[in-house]
């Protein structure tokens, strides 16, 4: 059994220590928000949050978060949350959508450090998220625009 | 003509492409008890020992600037990284958004817990044996090691002595480790440094 | 000197393509005329009386259903069918904005569910098949949901006009909300029932386009933009079902590749894993989980027989294809008779050989499907991109007649071409599974990314050969072109209907018709079969075609030494739309003002899918000799815009596809093996390499074309043009991270 805690919650799970959270989350905890795309951490559409910090799920064995707070996108609620996806909603940020838990997991990660980014903190800290439809250009914005409504 | 010699070596190392390959072996300072001259014994020795600094294993992440390589060809890091403030990564993309404190075979992404960037002043690509010598030895560059504890740091290093167990690529296949062990890696340091730590010429 | 204007196309559409049932469905269409809407105008329990058995769907009692796109709920709620596949390009928007213009409904009170497999009730009129692609979802829909939503809206009215008894003329309705004479006033929900019970008018009234109040407004925004924000939203990969299994299955290592033997025992003890069946696919491990199903193939032992494995590489099928096209014997796609002569008659000539390596797809949410087979009946739950393929394909694996076989279309993870296939091969497989494990229990079928990638189904090897004439004045006198790879339409059930003389249109659009007036061309094609399935990759044969005529008119206008614009202009003739966008963007760009020293512009233009679109690149090398593009403007003309912010986005979302496909793009084949499997062999753009994108849509009142696709094509070579001008070098084989570039 490898107990942590997801989204506020204590959960208890019996898997394979080595199985990457990911899996854990979507097929024992039925959490699908979070997406698998590569398996290798090179797309970031797995992306959780660690105390806090962006965590490849894909790349993380489940072992590996005992103990621990992990947050996905079905538990985000903090300001800079909201600020995020309100800022997502009201550019038109996606297009398939299904990169776009992890792309909002590592916003809200990068404005929770970084709350006023430039275009440079953003290349470095979204680089890990692929987006197929190349919506880059509205997540820069977004990113922009909710770091505004943060510190407005 | 120093560039050349190394850009030769990263060919070859590229030509062996992702099929890894077994470790290859490290002499002990032992086989080199015929060299008479203590300083051109001190230089065989760091030049033997150079094999395991110029490995790609060991190279990925002493690069020149600030973003690590990759792989036995050592090309850029995918997806594009920094060394950001404190040699972990930039803020909101850490080398712990996907490195671990273990290699982790599902994803064949590496891992220590220490898992980073060499600083700037330790860069190794690009640079002669004789030139990271000399970087190593310099207080200045090396983070302020006596030889005393760059020995340490070398033979009992934790993320030093990953680069003999690299684990797994995301092909399934295991990455070529750095020559030898770490124990005769620091066997070989140690006898550098009683040689009187004599850096090769170039 | 002949020239086909777009206008004189074919009908025939590039991407997927219409049957023989096809034409006659449009031939009925156009014979009714004025009166298509008719076609749709019907109400559904008319249509379950006339389709029994057929899948239309369920209208709960009390609710109101015009027609088979408009459901309108007693407690106000407006359902509308959304006939198209959503894979992010906006078509659920598109659709639902020009229902609801035409209903007059409010914005917010609107739900959308998709359509059923029923190609009777829901067919791509320009397809003919029940389907999305070719960028004709807007085009065939137009008419149709405006029609749709106009017949909804008579209706209301006129149950309001029975129920107040006044005049239907002094009834008008707005916000989703019916207003009568003395303040009367009443919802769609309370008119719901009454409407119901009218017949269905013959002829309804359209809004005149000044009244739009939703059609070219940028205030309407996406309705999937909150589910996939907040991580709601449900694709293939999320369905959940009660003792719902997963599936993987070891594929052959290489194309043409089969199964000789494989032994399951250690597999079969992995915790988790229920079954290991052989199907069609490879051997499939089913687990309750992914990582079990994953542990499972990992221990399976597999004997593959490779003897048929092929082709041998992708240098190999360079060399032939260029063996191909120096032959000069291809299928004629356009000779004209005096070509010889003029090329005989040249001063000089400009030769140049392109190359085009295999793309993969590569959608963000591998292939998958759900499959249950139970009381009889298969249900599956996928992203069914082409209902009419994967309906019928899926009946035939699992065995039933297709009133047994019940798709529900889901959301799709992207696609770029890749979920509508000829073989539906990732929903069989599913149905394969599910038929193999022979317990009436849902199975998923979930690809790995890197089984996703080495499936096949790329956009084909290509090979271009171009030798143009020039008089003494370095003016363009012959054209000689031909042109090497698969026919994407050859392995298809459409390649009689398509398939013209040896010329499949997909292969060579863009190339001829162009809109450009060639002089004395002699244009050939040969169609090689190989043992990788080609498909549609997002603008299909533009993708390549587009690359070589504008490389082409770049290098021909330096050699003549005349600008870029003003060259491929003095090459038009009555192409107003034509020449409109690229004069546009290069007014946007800036075009005539120079740029610091270390950056070029180049610029592209490219008709295609009934769409025109120029963009002007702005390029740089970084310190290590790496391009980057740093601003695009874009020109497009697709007639009316109904979304415009959503046309910007897909111009947007087409230069970063484009860009990927230019810069890294390639599936190369070794022993018959795609050696790249995953996105860190093959590359596709990120942020950082994310250029600002500048979209300027050309006021219109043309009907709507399509944008998915036509943003693609001018990408590459505007961009291979500023780099031509920047390095001098003329970059003929992609991708681009084949060359090392260097300031010239």
């Amino acid at each position: 059994m490898i107990e942590f805690k997801v989204n506020g919650e204590t959960r208890k799970v019996d898997a394979d220590p080595q199985t990457p959270l990911l899996w854990v989350l979507r097929d024992e905890l039925g959490l699908t928000g979070t997406k698998y795309g590569c398996g290798i951490a090179q797309c970031g559409a797995c992306t959780v949050h660690l105390e806090g910090r962006s965590l490849r799920s894909c790349s993380a064995p489940v072992a590996a978060v005992a103990g621990q707070n992990v947050t996905t996108i079905e538990g985000l609620g903090s300001k800079t949350a909201k600020a995020v996806q309100q800022a997502w909603i009201a550019l038109d940020v996606v297009q398939c959508g299904y990169c776009q838990s992890g792309q909002v997991m590592s916003a809200v990660a990068l404005l929770d450090q970084n709350p006023r980014p430039s275009d440079e903190d953003i290349d470095l800290a979204m680089s890990g998220n692929i987006c197929r439809c190349a919506t880059y250009q509205r997540i820069r914005a977004a990113i922009h625009a909710a770091s505004d409504a943060l510190s407005a | 003509m120093r560039l050349i010699r190394l850009a030769m070596l990263v060919g070859v190392l590229a030509a062996g492409g992702s099929a890894a390959r077994a470790a290859e072996p490290l002499k002990s300072p032992a086989d080199f008890a015929g060299i008479a001259d203590r300083g051109a014994r001190s230089q065989a020795l760091f030049t033997e020992a150079g094999k395991v600094i110029t490995s790609p294993r060991c190279l990925n992440c002493h690069p020149v600037g600030d973003s690590p390589t990759q792989g036995d060809d050592l090309h850029a890091h995918l997806p594009h990284v920094v060394r950001g403030a404190d040699g972990h990564g930039a803020v909101g993309l850490a080398c712990q958004t996907c490195h671990q404190a273990d290699n982790f075979a599902s994803s064949g992404v590496p891992g220590n817990p220490h898992w980073g960037l060499a600083p700037r002043s330790m860069a190794w690509q690009h640079h002669t044996l004789g030139q990271i010598c000399r970087q190593i030895k310099d207080k200045s560059r090396n983070g302020g090691r006596s030889l005393v504890q760059l020995h340490t740091h070398m033979a009992d290093d934790a993320l030093v002595g990953w680069a003999w167990h690299p684990g797994i690529d995301s092909h399934g296949q295991p990455r070529t480790p750095a020559p030898g062990t770490q124990q005769q890696f620091g066997e070989l340091i140690e006898a550098w440094i009683q040689t009187g730590a004599v850096c090769p010429a170039s | 000197m002949i020239s086909l204007p777009p206008e004189a196309r074919p009908a025939e559409p590039t991407s997927p393509s219409p049957t023989a049932a096809a034409l006659t469905r449009r031939g009925f269409l156009k014979s009714a005329g004025a009166a298509a809407g008719l076609v749709i105008a019907l109400q559904l329990p008319l249509m379950r009386k006339a389709y029994a058995g057929a899948d239309v769907g369920e209208v709960p009692t009390g609710d109101f259903a015009p027609n088979a796109f408009i459901r309108i709920a007693p407690d106000n709620r407006v359902i509308f069918v959304i006939k198209h596949f959503e894979m992010g390009q906006g078509v659920t928007t598109g659709l639902a904005t020009i229902l609801a213009e035409e209903l007059d409904a409010d914005w917010s009170q609107i739900e959308t569910e998709y359509a059923p497999a029923n190609v009777k009730l829901y067919a791509n009129t320009e397809l003919g098949a029940q389907g999305t692609g070719g960028s004709t979802s807007m085009a065939n829909s137009w008419m149709q949901m405006r029609r749709a939503g106009a017949t909804g809206r008579a209706m209301l009215v006129a149950a309001a006009a029975q129920r107040w008894q006044v005049p239907a003329a002094k009834i008008t309705v707005r916000s989703g909300v019916v207003h009568g004479p003395g303040g009367r006033h009443a919802t769609f929900g309370e008119l719901a029932e009454a409407a119901a019970q009218l017949p269905v008018p013959v002829d309804v009234t359209l809004k005149n386009p000044k009244d739009f109040v939703l059609v070219g407004k940028t205030s309407v925004r996406r309705l999937d933009s909150a589910a996939k924000s907040t991580g709601t939203e449900t694709y293939t990969i999320d369905v959940k079902l009660p003792g719902l299994l997963t599936a993987v299955i070891a594929q052959p290592p290489a194309f043409g590749a089969t199964l000789r033997h494989f032994d399951a025992t250690a597999a079969k003890k992995v915790a988790g894993v229920t079954d290991v069946v052989e199907v069609a696919e490879g051997v499939a491990v089913v687990a309750t989980g992914m990582w079990a199903a994953l542990q499972g193939r990992r221990a399976l032992k597999l004997d593959w027989n490779l003897d048929a494995a092929g082709p041998a590489s992708s240098a190999a099928l360079y060399d032939h294809y260029r063996a191909l096209a120096a032959k000069g014997d291809g299928a004629p796609v356009q000779i004209d008779p005096q070509h010889k002569t003029a090329m005989a008659s040249a001063a000089s000539t400009l030769e140049a050989s392109y190359e085009f390596p295999y793309l993969a797809h590569a959608a963000m949410e591998p292939m998958n499907c759900v499959a249950w087979l139970h009381d009889g009946m298969l249900e599956t739950w996928g992203a069914h991109q082409f209902p009419t393929f994967d309906h019928a394909n899926a009946a035939k694996a699992a065995g039933l007649t297709p009133d047994k076989v019940k798709l529900h279309t889901l959301m799709s993870g992207g696609s770029f071409g890749r979920r509508a296939n000829n073989w539906s091969d990732f929903t069989v497989a599913a149905v394969n599974v599910a038929k193999a494990i022979g317990r009436p229990v849902p199975v998923r079928v979930q690809w790995t990314r890197e089984d996703d990638m080495r499936a096949g189904l790329y956009r084909p090897l290509y090979v271009h050969q171009v030798k143009v004439g020039l008089d003494a004045k370095q003016r363009p006198a012959a054209w000689q072109h031909a042109v090497v790879g698969q026919s994407i339409m050859a392995p298809t059930a459409m390649a009689a209907a398509l398939i013209k003389n040896g010329v499949d249109s997909t292969s060579v659009e863009g190339v001829w018709p162009t809109p450009y007036t060639l002089p004395a061309p002699e244009i050939t094609l040969h169609s090689p079969s190989q043992a990788v399935r080609p498909l549609w990759w997002r603008s299909v044969g533009n993708t390549h075609t587009a690359y070589v005529m504008e490389t082409m008119m770049d290098e021909l206008a330096e050699r003549a030494g005349a600008d870029p614009v003003a060259f491929r202009l003095a090459h038009l003739q009555d192409q107003p739309r034509f020449a409109g966008v690229l004069k546009l963007a290069a007014e946007k760009a800036g075009w005539e003002t120079p740029l610091p020293k270390g950056k070029a512009r180049g610029i592209a233009v490219h008709y295609s899918f009934e769409t025109y679109v120029a963009q002007v690149a702005e390029v740089s090398l970084t310190a290590d000799g790496q391009p980057k593009v740093e601003r695009v403007v874009v020109a497009v003309d697709c007639g009316t815009a109904i979304n415009p912010d959503q046309i910007v986005a897909q111009m947007e979302g087409g230069v970063g596809f484009a860009l990927a496909a230019l810069f890294y793009g390639e599936i190369d084949i070794e022993n018959g093996r795609p050696r790249q499997g995953n996105y860190n062999d093959y590359r596709v753009l990120r942020m950082n390499e994310m250029p600002r994108v500048e979209v300027h849509i050309m006021p219109s009142g043309e009907a709507p074309t399509g944008v998915g696709e036509p943003g693609v094509p001018p990408t590459a070579p505007a961009v291979a043009n500023a780099l031509a001008r920047l390095t001098g070098q003329r970059i003929r084989r992609l991708p681009l991270s084949r060359t090392s570039f260097k300031t010239a």
